[in-house]
């Protein structure tokens, strides 16, 4: 009676219902995922100054100083200007060397000063700063073009540091005033 | 004798779904991966900015965010600026700095996404900045969304 032989059965777990569960999933995700890229502005902050710290001194013809107060009015070297000339402000300025006595010796010593007002609007301050980048980007397409015969964003990324080293990026960005409100 | 016998192939017709779970699920896997599940509630209210010379971050794992446009309020009304981190509004601008201190010790090669409302006064955005710099996360990237097609 214990000798009785037992029929086996094959331990399985149903697996056909396994595709139908792996779709749905796949589904929910397809559904939920959002592939949209952040897009913005990049810009590296300085450190903060060590107290006592003077500022580098930097020579007067090496800096293009541009203001916005607070209505969006632009001075760009203590004239008058429009958001729309600055890229090519930027450019003469940068890729001047040392033809204008007033304008940068080199690209390499050239910084450009952003200053603001604290009740400038935030737009305005991008617009200034989009043109300033347009005109970074425009000198690196350019010399990329010269030396290497492809537009600037082609190039291997070792080639574009040779052209990010020839053209630095050197925004300055004013210490905010004390005490102004 | 037949001497035109219709032919036929031997092998079967059936196309085999044997390995479409497997097929399923590395699509299922590459989708979980990418998929950002937490999003933010946004207490503030953003309008981008536009602008044209911008890049792309490539690595969303890195980013971390800062909103600052005028706060939401009951009503469809806004109040004044406000500055959001994660999920809380931050009252004591002071508190950015460690904060943001804490974030980039768990993150070292953080980067700081500003959201601002296209609005909003330079005056908040350079406050957050400075407190930026002293926590030492120097990488900013402002926000901006690309021109639409066919403005400039």
């Amino acid at each position: 009676m214990f000798l009785e032989k037992r029929t086996k059965e094959e331990p399985e777990i149903p697996s056909a219902s396994l595709a139908d569960i792996a779709f749905l999933l796949l589904i929910f995700f397809l559904v939920t995922t959002t592939i949209d890229i952040d897009t913005g502005i990049g810009l590296v902050l300085p450190p903060p100054p060590k107290p006592n710290q003077k500022p580098p001194p930097i020579k007067q013809r090496n800096m293009l100083k541009i203001l916005v107060n607070q209505q969006g009015n632009i001075l760009v070297n203590d004239k008058p200007a429009s958001v729309n000339e600055i890229q090519q402000k930027a450019v003469n300025f940068i890729d001047n060397f040392g033809k204008d006595p007033h304008l940068s010796e080199s690209p390499d010593k050239a910084v450009i000063s952003l200053k603001t007002d604290r009740k400038t609007p935030y737009r305005i301050y991008i617009h200034v700063l989009d043109k300033v980048k347009g005109a970074y980007a425009e000198l690196r397409n350019q010399r990329a073009r010269q030396q290497y015969g492809q537009p600037f964003d082609k190039l291997p990324s070792s080639k574009q540091k040779v052209i990010k080293k020839y053209f630095p990026e050197k925004i300055s960005e004013a210490e905010p005033d004390k005490g102004a409100s | 004798m037949p001497a035109f016998k219709k032919r036929k192939a031997n092998t079967s017709q059936e196309i085999p779904t044997a390995s479409m779970p497997d097929i399923v699920f590395i699509l299922l896997i590459f989708f979980m991966v990418t998929t950002v599940l937490r999003e933010v509630t946004l207490k503030v209210k953003i309008d981008f900015v536009h602008a044209k010379n911008i890049q792309k971050i490539e690595q969303k794992r890195l980013v971390s965010y800062i909103f600052i446009g005028p706060e939401k309020l009951k009503g469809n009304k806004v109040g004044n600026t406000a500055i959001q981190i994660d999920d809380a509004i931050i009252n004591d601008k002071s508190n950015i700095r460690q904060i943001m201190y804490d974030k980039l010790m768990a993150q070292p090669k953080l980067v700081v996404s500003l959201r601002v409302d296209k609005n909003a006064e330079m005056g908040v955005v350079t406050d957050v900045k400075q407190e930026l710099r002293k926590a030492g996360t120097l990488r900013i990237n402002y926000s901006t969304k690309p021109y639409p097609k066919g403005q400039i």
